[in-house]
């Protein structure tokens, strides 16, 4: 049975995150991901940036670094250099990690640069309040967007995919062990490792919304998508306005630190 | 490692400066192209991988910081190096490393600004974004220098401090410093001293990572090595956590402030030219100084007693060490390419009594021998 309290940090409870929040359940999966790769406390470190989903960092006992909005894979990729054994866990939003912090994660998918990057999806600016983000579907409502935004949201994993990234999923708070597993298959993978994760905010986004109390929120997810390898048995016309999960594409390249550290290697470097 | 076989090298600033940076103990580069100092990073990618340093050309000026930074907290010394418009997008990971207290060396070679400006010419415009670029209350260190050789001596010390310290340290070199050739003495610049910031003493357990002791600079634990803290951005406090409580926040504050404030004599360093019996005195930075040394002897050889107060500790400004140096003097010319910043920290530190006259050029030429020689005769302000 897993003690998950060893991976807290108990003096800095209670937490931030509203009742409701769907965060909770991933930082839980995480961590039992993390429990179950028998990774040490010590050769793993959590970077995020700013926002609901990046506070969760500060809350886990490892080495973790909260940054500035929307540079956690920037600072994440020089910790990754630096020491190329570490385990470098990437929290982002979908404000952070594709708004502000958009040029960052295309360019660490590019590089294939060895971090794993969960990418907490409320499809809202949740710490500020409820602005539109570039996440938010059409149709829904925020306060910057109070008749519905115009633009068309990104889908995060279509974008990393095509910039590269050796490894890409999504998964939904509705399913915290097939979470976990995603979590574990995405820490493998020895390159950069995207995982868009379907999660709720029932202050900001679902209150604004008018759809039912968190539970109804996080339920409303499972029919909003589909597994993708149901989908390939499926034609396209049942597939139509569903958001795919699960492992979306896995190809293995070799990683950016490691490839660097070993062209350092063969140069036979001596130290000064 | 480069074959250093003969000790004397002619450098150029910008080759001048990575090499001392190597020599000083960097070993993380993080950067991204932009003239005029370009060469530094291309000197890094050569030389980094040779010495097992890491060498990494960022998405942009933001990323660049950030990967310094995250370099930094992994254990390595680390640098990045840029020019105005960089710098600009540096401003707000400077605040970062400030307040999270992560050593780093940020080099910006000034050009003409504003917004792209002069991409390719000299300038100093960019000292009191050195200062106060970024925002909310912190400390600054900036160092200026005005030849290759010093750009040497310079990385070494900006490293030293920032180690020491423990926060960012910023080297300003204008374009004519950073793009000049010189005869370098590598042999002697090799005995330099090297500092490194202090770990901590005990082993990995708990630590109090922001407690800190008399000298206000807490120890620094590399990432990875067991000692598990939590570093934000967010006003902590001694343990690293967020904190919105104004005593804790207002105690970091002050501390960050007095742990540079406490070495201000260290840091701060000048070079006074023909000051004693002068009754005018340029005050100038940079490769201004060296157009001002040439004007203080062309003074001098017509029978006017000049002198020169040459800064190369810009921040903290050397405003105690300014007052005592221009003490008998009646003038002083403030030389410099910009639209005098750095002018209303002289006044400030002269005070009233002292007619403070200024030599400035900001349009992407540097400022001759001539042109300050000028300013020396002129009771009146020279605009050249």
């Amino acid at each position: 049975m897993l003690d998950i309290q060893k991976y807290l940090r108990l003096e800095m409870f209670p937490h931030m995150l509203c009742p409701g929040c769907g965060h909770g359940i991933v930082l839980g999966a995480l961590l039992r991901a993390i429990h179950s790769l028998k990774l040490s406390q010590d050769e793993v470190v959590v970077v995020s940036g700013i926002g609901c989903s990046s506070r969760l960092s500060g809350y886990v006992d490892f080495d973790t670094l909260h940054t500035t909005h929307g540079r956690p894979l920037a600072f994440a990729t020089g910790i990754k250099m630096a020491r190329p054994e570490l385990t470098v866990i990437v929290i982002t939003g979908d404000g952070d990690g594709l708004s502000i912090g958009g040029n960052h994660l295309i360019h660490a998918a590019r590089r294939n640069v060895g971090l794993t990057c969960l990418l907490l999806n409320n499809e809202i600016y949740g710490m500020t309040g409820g602005q539109a983000a570039p996440t938010t579907p059409l149709g829904k409502i925020s306060t910057t967007g109070p008749t519905g935004p115009f633009e068309t949201p990104f889908d995060s994993c279509r974008l990393v995919e095509a910039a590269g990234a050796s490894f890409v999923a999504r998964g939904i708070t509705y399913e915290p062990a097939t979470l976990e597993k995603l979590i574990v298959a995405a820490i493998q993978n020895p390159g950069f490792s995207f995982l868009e994760i379907i999660s709720d905010c029932p202050e900001f986004f679902g209150r604004f919304n008018r759809m039912g109390n968190p539970a109804d929120q996080i339920l409303a997810q499972k029919q909003n998508v589909v597994d993708a390898k149901t989908a390939a048995t499926l034609p396209p016309e049942r597939l139509k306005g569903k958001m795919l999960t699960g492992i979306l594409h896995h190809e293995p390249r070799p990683e950016y630190a490691a490839s660097y550290q070993e062209s350092i290697a063969q140069m036979g470097a001596q130290a000064r | 490692m480069e074959k250093m076989t003969k000790p004397v090298q002619l450098l150029q600033g910008n080759a001048a400066c990575a090499r001392a940076a190597i020599a000083a103990g960097c070993r993380f580069y993080g950067g991204y192209p932009i003239s005029p100092s370009s060469e530094i990073a291309e000197t890094m990618a050569k030389l980094l991988p040779r010495v097992g340093g890491k060498f990494i050309q960022m998405e942009d000026e933001i990323a660049s910081l950030a990967a310094v930074i995250g370099a930094s907290l992994a254990g390595m010394k680390a640098m990045t190096a840029t020019s105005g418009p960089g710098f600009s997008l540096m401003q707000e990971h400077i605040g970062f490393a400030c307040y999270t207290e992560v050593p780093c060396v940020v080099v910006d070679v000034m050009r003409g600004g504003p917004s792209t400006g002069l991409p390719t010419s000299p300038s100093q415009a960019d000292v009191m974004q050195a200062r106060w670029g970024t925002h909310g209350d912190h400390p600054a260190i900036a160092l200026c220098a005005s030849s290759p050789g010093e750009v040497y001596e310079l990385t070494v010390r900006a490293f030293n401090l920032a180690e020491r310290l423990r926060t960012p340290v910023i080297l300003l070199l204008d374009e004519v410093v950073a793009h000049m050739y010189e005869k370098v003495d590598l042999g002697r610049l090799a005995g330099l001293p090297v500092e490194d910031r202090r770990k901590p003493k005990g082993a990995p357990g708990k630590l109090e990572a922001y407690a800190a002791g008399e000298d206000g600079v807490p120890a620094m634990a590399p990432f990875g090595e067991g000692y598990r803290y939590h570093v934000t951005g967010l006003a902590h406090d001694s343990r690293g956590y967020p904190t919105q409580d104004p005593a804790v926040v207002e105690t970091t504050q002050r501390r960050l402030q007095r742990k540079v404030d406490r070495c201000r004599k260290e840091i701060v360093s000048y070079e006074l030219l023909q000051c004693e019996d002068a009754e005018v005195i340029v005050f100038a930075y940079g490769i201004v100084a060296a157009a001002a040394r040439q004007a203080v002897r062309q003074a001098r050889q017509r029978g006017i007693r000049a002198g020169l107060f040459r800064a190369i500790t810009l921040w903290p400004f050397p405003g105690e060490e300014l007052a005592a140096a221009v003490k008998q003097a009646k003038r002083i010319v403030v030389a410099e390419m910009n639209l005098g910043q750095m002018t209303g920290e002289v006044e400030r530190a002269v005070g009233k009594k002292k007619t403070v006259k200024t030599c400035l050029k900001a349009n992407g030429e540097a400022i001759t021998p001539d042109e300050i020689f000028s300013a020396l005769q002129a009771e009146d302000a020279c605009h050249a």
